[in-house]
């Protein structure tokens, strides 16, 4: 080989074994020590960086579970009671059971219940048009169908249904994030306790004003009558404010409050048809 | 739609500006500069800007439509503006295919990859005319001679363009004085009488254009101004510091693309900076730049290039140059 | 050379149709709707009930601590009854409903005509007086005015400042107060002089009313210390910083209020209502309102008493035009659309503009061209387009950085936007998401 050659690779192998020596102090001295249970942690967690759990990302849930004592307040919604188990096991805590829940609106007023009275024409936001009137209706609580919701889902699971103007939840592509939820300017979606076969009963409707009015703004508003409140055997009906609410966690499926609700504001969904009795049954709406 | 009342937030009047007006106002000022282009280049110049306009459209309305997918906004007139100023940059001569190509890049590239109107770092027309530049060097350095009609359009007698020949003289270390004798005199340039791109010739006309623009608002002086300022000015130093090395500062504003670049091409809304105090940095460095590659660079006009870097300036001018606020209370104060 | 703010304003057409229409007085409806919320701060409480009879000029609600104001019955009659109204803010709010019967004032009123110069009350007097008669800012903004009038310790007031510049297009009440009742206001100024302990008040009328000018002038001659500014027309003349700085040359500091440069503002319907209230112990309970519009018949300005339903005065006007689009409660650079033809009149109400359909529509939505023409429209040289884009994003710490806070809403900028984008939409949902954010910041 001639001398250029030679004195090529000696030089360049020279230049790369100092290099290799002042980076590897460096990186010595500059060294931050990490806790090296928070990689593998962040290893079980989905990756998503969706910000369900509270915090920026998934590496600062990660570094919080495992600065933490225990797991209290602590729980990854995407990655659900199997990734928090993981997490216990790993790090010697205990994983609180958590149920698993998934995202509801809290609201039927399409336009087919729900007659317009003004229309807006403003930039195409809920929280701008919330901050301006009422909204297109009389009722001043219900959904303003604007999507806000459906741009800050991250996992696909919103769409907004052109033909009643309010989103639609995916229950397979819902991981209960809570970006919907904090979003709302109305505060119309909640994350309900999941049921097997994604079955759901629910009072579709935030409406707090007095009977008459709400049901003048909605045929499906709730009135308040408290008709559900009298039949439930389960202590799951709550009246405040003139609005009736469900409790997920107390509710036994039982049935009986939605055909109670005389203007059907009480939404039951994927169950098996009634059996024909003596009354006309309460469709299901949104099936 | 039906009898409900509107209701939105305020302000519940608008101006009457919209994007469209604004860029067909922009076709208007290069009206003269395109006429003038007819009266000295003849058909080659129709041919050249009819096929860049037609591509630029064409290639805008086919990603849209099928690639994109989005609602076609051709009618909003900048693809019509990009056209026309990568044709106003090109020789006469030149081959339809190489426009083509051209025409691809300042849409395609430059503009839609970006995002569409208003995403662009880099403008388009120049981009194009780079990429052209330096792809078909050979058909992108040989300016046709003006002869009005006579002059054909492929076929036409080609000769250098006076950044050319001063730039080759000096190198082969002719005196300036000698070499100023064989370029056209400055009345000569002023009314366009030289080799050059189609629109860059006639500063007479591209002026005119500028006066239209201030008057209808769509530019503001800050940029123009500032552009042929800096460059008056170090050119007339570098001229008077050697005068028979360095052409005078007239010479030098009226050769070359200058004035079609500080009017027309620095002005680019998307690409230029949005801060009046910005502008002027801006239009100083593109006036620096330009002087720098004419004199002690390897090309003979260095407008476009020196637009292109500082339009890679811009984000970062926009970021941390801001306007002084109503009420902002002075440091130390 | 005429006087004017040097950044940034629009001109928008001033469309002044009923600036040549003398004031009438409305006709006073069957009932009223009086909301108890119709100036900045705390709604007032309400001091009658049901079934109780009121005469006009009566208390029927107190302010609730020291920024809040009184509210009075603009009607005699009964209360129907005390419930929630949608009301032109576009919410729906307490009022007081009452049935009209006769018109039979407070004995206290004083209800002569003649022009009283005389100021009996010394300066505390008449702010208290401000706040017992519930004077609240006539300009639009209602911001009670005996607190403005309160000059805190350590800050001093050297000028007083009328504003007469009625800015927005189609607006005319003030330029008629003006011609018809120009003497009570500069007399109100006066009082209000006396008020802040003052020896200068500079009167500023945009260009566009010659006859305002030329009438005030006369009259400011024959009164100690005040001066009428001619300014040049460019909206926004009437904002209270541009007001300030192109009257004096002072620039109300970001964040500051315009004391601290010595200076208070007052519209001159203010000046006219402290009048009355001070020499003639009247009340605030009726205001000139302008309604307006290119499709009613009869358009015109009226002497309206708060609380009664819009419709009557669109009534008056001619009747509601079938092509109406839009009603809104101002000026069309700031007003606020409503939603509903029976919104009561309330105190900050200066106008009614109605806008026929095929322009109270807005433009498509385009890209932002970076064109930069929103940034040299903006009177506090803010960036429009950033602001918006920080707000749609949710970057509320930069916007914070950007001055969103200091944005007026003036909507100069949407006015321009040869785009058409919703700049100043977007803008308000920053700055009420950046304000929250720093309250929370400011709680830990």
């Amino acid at each position: 080989m001639s001398s250029t050659v030679l004195i090529t690779i000696f030089s360049l192998s020279l230049l790369a074994l100092v290099s290799a020596v002042i980076l590897y102090f460096i990186a010595q001295k500059f060294k931050i020590y990490e806790d090296p249970r928070i990689d593998e942690v962040q290893a079980l967690l989905p990756a998503a960086n969706c910000g369900g759990c509270g915090f920026a990302g998934c590496r600062n849930m990660a570094e919080a579970l495992v600065k933490a004592d225990n797991f209290e307040g602590l729980t990854c919604p995407v990655g659900g009671a199997s990734v928090m188990a993981e997490a216990a096991r790993i790090l010697g805590k205990v994983a609180p059971v958590i149920d698993p829940t998934v995202a509801v609106l809290l609201c039927n007023g399409s336009p087919e219940f729900r007659p317009r009275t003004s229309q807006y024409d403003g930039a195409s936001d809920c929280r701008i048009s919330h901050s301006l009137y009422l909204g297109e209706t009389d009722c001043s609580y219900g959904c303003m169908g604007r999507g806000d919701c459906e741009r800050a889902c991250a996992f696909d699971a919103l769409h907004m249904d052109p033909a009643t103007g309010l989103p639609v939840i995916s229950d397979d592509k819902c991981v209960s994030c809570g970006a919907c939820v904090k979003v709302c300017p109305r505060h119309l979606i909640e994350l309900r306790k999941k049921a097997k076969k994604d079955r759901k009963i629910y009072v579709a409707c935030s409406n707090c004003d007095k009977g008459g009015p709400a049901r003048k703004a909605c045929n499906v508003a709730c009135i308040g009558c408290s008709k559900c409140y009298k039949v439930c055997e389960f202590d799951a009906i709550t009246i405040k404010d003139n609005l009736a609410y469900i409790d997920a966690k107390k509710c036994t499926f039982c049935r009986k409050c939605p055909t109670e609700c005389p203007t059907n504001a009480i939404i039951e969904l994927n169950f098996p048809p009634r059996k024909p009795k003596l009354e006309v049954q309460a469709e299901t709406v949104n099936g | 739609m039906s009898n409900l009342l509107n209701v939105s937030p305020s302000p519940h009047s608008h101006g009457k500006e919209s994007t469209q007006k604004l860029m067909l106002n922009v076709v208007v000022a290069l009206i003269p500069a395109f006429i003038t282009s007819v009266f000295y280049f003849g058909i080659g110049a129709i041919i050249v800007t009819a096929t860049s306009v037609v591509s630029c459209l064409l290639f805008e309305y086919l990603i849209q439509r099928f690639i994109l997918k989005k609602p076609i906004s051709i009618t909003d007139g900048s693809a019509l503006v990009t056209g026309i100023l990568l044709a106003f940059n090109l020789p006469s001569n030149i081959p339809v295919f190489i426009i083509v190509i051209g025409s691809f890049v300042a849409i395609a590239v430059a503009k839609m990859t970006f995002g569409g109107l208003g995403n662009n770092p880099f403008n388009p027309a120049l981009v194009g005319r780079v990429f052209m530049l330096i792809s078909f060097p050979v058909q992108m350095t040989s300016w046709p001679v003006p002869k009005g009609f006579a002059t054909g359009y492929t076929d036409a007698v080609t000769g250098a363009t006076p950044l050319a020949l001063i730039k080759e003289g000096l190198k082969n270390g002719e005196p300036l004085s000698q070499l100023m004798d064989k370029i056209p005199t400055p009345a000569q340039m002023f009314l366009g009488n030289m080799g050059g791109s189609i629109g860059e010739v006639a500063a007479v006309a591209l002026l005119i254009g500028f006066v239209y623009l201030l008057f209808r608002k769509v530019i503001t002086w800050h940029i123009p101004v500032s552009v042929m300022g800096s460059m008056a000015i170090f050119t007339t130093i570098l001229w008077l510091v050697n005068p028979e090395k360095n052409a005078n500062p007239m010479f030098h504003i009226l050769a070359g693309g200058v004035l079609l670049g500080a009017i027309f091409m620095a002005t680019d809304y998307v690409t230029s900076p949005m801060v009046p105090k910005a502008m002027l940095i801006y239009g100083c460095g593109i006036g620096i730049i330009t002087v720098i590659i004419r004199v002690y660079g390897a090309y003979p006009e260095g407008v476009s290039f020196a637009i292109l870097i500082m339009n890679a300036f811009v984000p970062l001018m926009n970021a941390y140059i801001k306007p002084r606020r109503f009420g902002e209370e002075v440091k130390n104060g | 050379m005429l006087k004017t703010f040097p950044k940034g304003g629009v001109h928008p057409p001033e469309n002044k149709i009923t600036a040549d229409i003398p004031i009438e007085y409305l006709p006073l409806p069957e009932s009223v709707t009086i909301p108890l919320s119709q100036h900045i701060g705390t709604p007032s409480i309400p001091a009658v009930n049901k079934g109780d009879s009121v005469k006009t000029g009566q208390v029927i609600a107190t302010g609730k601590g020291f920024v809040s104001a009184n509210i009075h019955s603009s009607v005699s009659g009964k209360v129907n009854r005390i419930d929630v109204v949608l009301d032109s803010t576009g919410y729906k709010q307490m009022a007081v409903f009452i049935n009209v019967e006769g018109d039979e004032w407070i004995s206290t009123i004083d209800r002569s005509k003649v022009i009283n110069r005389d100021i009996k009350l010394s300066s505390e007097e008449i702010i208290k007086r401000c706040f017992e008669s519930g004077i609240v800012g006539l300009g639009g903004a209602t911001f009670p005015s005996h607190v403005k009038l309160t000059v805190p310790s350590g800050k001093k007031c050297e000028i007083l400042i009328i504003n007469g510049v009625e800015c927005e297009p189609y607006l005319t009440s003030d330029h008629r107060l003006m011609l018809e009742k120009g003497e009570e206001i500069l007399t109100g100024v006066s009082i209000l002089m006396k008020a802040l302990k003052v020896e200068k008040a500079l009167i500023g009328i945009e260009n566009n009313k010659p006859d305002a000018i030329a009438h005030m002038t006369k009259l400011a001659s024959t009164f100690k210390g005040m001066t009428v500014y001619p300014l040049k027309v460019k909206y926004p003349q009437g904002a209270e910083k541009q007001l300030i700085k192109a009257l004096t040359g002072r620039e109300v500091p970001s964040g500051h209020l315009p004391l601290d440069v010595g200076a208070v503002v007052h519209n001159v319907g203010t000046a006219f209502a402290v009048y009355e209230a001070v020499q003639k112990n009247k009340p605030l309970f009726e205001r000139v309102v302008t309604i307006t519009g290119k499709s009613l018949s009869k358009p015109g300005n009226y002497m309206v008493r708060t609380g009664t339903p819009l419709s009557r005065l669109i009534e008056a006007a001619g009747g509601l035009p079938d092509d109406t689009g839009k009603i809104i409660n101002g000026g069309p650079m700031m007003g606020k659309a409503v939603a509903n033809i029976d919104v009561p009149v309330v105190k900050g109400m200066s106008g009614v503009v109605l806008v026929p359909r095929e322009e109270s529509v807005r433009n498509e939505i385009k890209p932002c061209i970076r064109c930069a023409k929103c940034i040299s429209v903006c009177p506090v040289n803010l960036e429009p387009y950033l602001l918006m884009t920080l707000s749609e994003k949710g970057l509320f710490e930069r916007a914070e950085k950007e001055r969103i806070t200091d944005c007026m809403e003036c909507g100069c900028c949407s006015f321009t936007c040869p785009a058409s984008r919703p700049l100043l939409d977007y803008i308000r949902l920053g700055k009420s998401s950046v304000i929250k954010m720093v309250r929370e910041r400011n709680l830990k």
